[in-house]
């Protein structure tokens, strides 16, 4: 044959080990990202906590580690009733919002897929609606009523889809196309209920549809974790199928994968890991669809390294946003949702520009 | 190295394979026996349904009949690898990532290649001459490297037969006879079955130890290049008149005199045929009233593939 080059031996091994894998370097930037963000969020707020003392006590809260302490005990109680709780639950919801557009950008080999796409945000507004404004009482066990509303409200729009679409997870086209019909009944009704409320009422579900974290304590925390440590598992564990999808049904299915089984369980996943976040956190733009971005601009467009980077980043980035959120407006408060898209549209914006510049 | 299990078994037998589209049959029953180590063309006009053929027999399409290893037992995914008429290369992905999903069928329920994995695609891209090539995105390359690394990924699967769709219909004649020849070697050295459909017919003839001739999904012949390339035989199928010429020792299959680049308005009376040439002269079209099916891939072949 002519045209046979031979590279060192040990660069072809090399290029074989890292393939798919998660380099060091980027795991531990991405790592040290969410840790600041997290201490950022953490002493910003209303009333400004010192950052050795928040270290200090964070530090001192691991198991084994013994430090003196220089918070007051007001701080203290500022810290880890009020400021924690909300830190924590704005990375999750973070991490939940950008694993699951991972996870629908793999399923539809589509950029611009969004974990809204099926109609999670429409069911869970209905939902919110329906329970906030209409005293709808989904309240079970400890769960309050409107995240169990949204909640409820989102895995029927997606399983309404889904239904739709036949269950056919061979032709995510149609799926999709099912999603926006849905979406847009589940709006329609949602908007038409939003009409028949009182002003405060309707205000109230107003500032939850933008997207609002909770501030009273670790219980949205608590709701949420176990679905993010499923859900995010399994999307993890399917990201080799995510890759192989990227070749194409046929190819994807030559090759020894089941297409239609994959789609089922990663879209399966993604909804109930969004449906979670919405139903704690309300409607925050942007996060799911710009962070996926932001990851394969860093490390690449393979879903292993895209899924749990996004999951690190998106965290970050929500904690980070929620600074503003809570501080920018000070005493008042503005909805997160809308500032994760004053700054996610923008940076998307560049991103498909320069895209575009590139190609 | 060897990357391939040798097993004497490994071969293929078919019977009465049959696919239909919308009621239309495209591949209308055929009986195939393989030995290990054979190489089989498939040739036919478009839509004769050699594609179809392939891709049924690896379930891609509903078929029905029986495809069995040649111990009687149905193929899975790691007894036969597809290489696609136009396979999908993903933009941003590397060749090395690209070769390692060859590996999917083979890989446990957590989805990790292992060391053996990696060793194995590194090994394949050595072999292949395409060691330098590992970081390049697949995008990146051009047409005779890209199909080299189609047939890397295509040999990790290390399934003892290989089915190709018109392997070189991209590249020019240098790469294509690079591209077979290759096949040819690995095949020689791994005992691999090759099944492979080709619309060049010369080169089906040097490459292949026996042709399968199609005709509207059904077998016409099937043997020796020297048995099936029959002037009177292929000038009917392919609706246009072939000679047969030997030349240096190889088969050569001369269209005759119609010119390529006859106006398309030009009616030109033809054996087969009542109506004018297509305006893709020079090429036959399926939508002729000959009621060849029309259900596969169109525009699948090259302006000049047909009557090379």
């Amino acid at each position: 044959m002519t045209t046979r080059a031979h590279a060192p031996t040990d660069a072809l091994d090399e290029a074989a080990d890292r393939a798919f894998r998660l380099s060091v370097p980027a795991l531990l930037g991405c790592t040290a990202l969410l840790l600041l963000a997290i201490l950022a969020s953490a002493t910003q707020g209303a009333a400004g906590l010192p950052v050795e003392g928040v270290v200090r006590a964070l530090v001192g809260a691991l198991p084994g580690v013994d430090l003196t302490q220089t918070l007051t005990p007001a701080q203290e109680a500022v810290l880890w009733q009020i400021r924690l709780p909300r830190t924590v639950l704005a990375a999750l919801v973070g991490a939940s919002l950008a694993m699951a557009g991972a996870g629908y950008q793999g399923v539809f080999r589509n950029p611009l897929a969004d974990p809204y796409l099926l109609g999670v945000s429409a069911g869970a507004g209905l939902g919110a609606v329906l329970a906030l404004g209409f005293g709808l009482d989904l309240a079970w066990g400890p769960i309050a009523a409107l995240p169990m509303a949204a909640f409820v409200g989102a895995v029927l729009a997606v399983t309404g889809s889904v239904l739709v679409a036949r269950g056919s997870f061979r032709d995510p086209a149609t799926l999709l196309l099912a999603g926006v019909a849905m979406a847009a009944l589940f709006s329609a009704t949602q908007t038409y209920a939003l009409t028949r409320l009182d002003e405060t009422r309707a205000r109230e579900v107003l500032s939850w549809l933008f997207g609002r974290l909770a501030t009273h304590g670790w219980g949205p925390v608590t709701l949420l974790l176990p679905y993010v440590l499923l859900a995010g598992a399994v999307l993890w564990l399917h990201a080799r199928h995510l890759d192989v999808l990227r070749l194409g049904d046929d190819e994807a299915r030559s090759l020894g994968l089941s297409p239609a089984r994959s789609r089922l369980v990663v879209v399966a996943a993604a909804t109930l890991i969004t449906a979670a976040a919405v139903s704690v956190s309300g409607l925050i733009a942007f996060v799911g669809l710009v962070t996926p971005h932001l990851v394969r601009l860093l490390v690449g467009h393979s879903y292993r390294l895209i899924v749990p980077l996004s999951a690190i980043l998106g965290g970050a980035f929500l904690a980070t946003v929620d600074i503003g959120a809570r501080t920018l407006v000070a005493p008042a408060e503005l909805p997160v949702g809308v500032i994760t898209a004053f700054v996610g549209a923008p940076f998307f914006c560049v991103v498909l520009w320069r895209r575009k510049a590139d190609s | 190295m060897t990357t391939h299990r040798l097993h004497p078994a490994h071969a293929l037998r078919t019977r009465d394979v049959r696919v239909s589209f919308a009621g239309t049959e495209v591949v209308a029953g055929i009986d195939l026996d393989l030995r290990a180590g054979e190489w089989l063309g498939l040739i036919g006009p478009n839509g004769s349904g050699k594609s179809t053929f392939l891709r049924s027999l690896v379930r891609l399409v509903p078929r029905t009949g029986s495809v069995e290893r040649g111990d009687g037992t149905p193929p899975g995914p790691t007894d036969l690898s597809l290489m696609p008429q136009s396979p999908e290369l993903p933009p941003g992905m590397p060749v090395m990532e690209y070769v390692l999903l060859g590996r999917t069928a083979h890989l446990g329920w957590l989805s990790m290649e292992s060391r053996a994995d990696r060793r194995i695609a590194t090994d394949v891209l050595r072999r292949l001459g395409l060691a330098s090539f590992a970081g390049r995105p697949v995008r990146s390359l051009s047409g005779g490297e890209a199909q080299r690394v189609v047939i890397a990924r295509a040999l990790v699967q290390q399934s003892p037969v290989l089915l190709l769709d018109e392997p070189t219909s991209a590249l020019d004649v240098g790469h294509q006879v690079e591209v077979l020849e290759l096949v040819d070697e690995l095949r020689r050295e791994d005992s691999l079955t090759v099944v492979a459909a080709m619309h060049d017919l010369g080169m089906a003839a040097r490459y292949a130890d026996r042709l399968l001739l199609l005709e509207r999904g059904a077998p016409v012949a099937l043997g020796t290049p020297d048995e099936v390339l029959d002037d009177t035989l292929l000038s009917r199928v392919y609706h246009h008149p072939v000679r047969v010429h030997r030349l240096d020792g190889h088969l050569v299959v001369l269209p005759q005199a119609r010119a390529l680049h006859t106006p398309a308005s030009a009616p030109i009376p033809l054996p087969d045929r009542s109506t004018p040439a297509s305006p893709r002269s020079g090429q036959r079209d399926l939508g002729d009233g000959s009621q060849k099916p029309r259900s596969r891939k169109l525009g699948s072949a090259g302006p000049h593939e047909e009557v090379s």
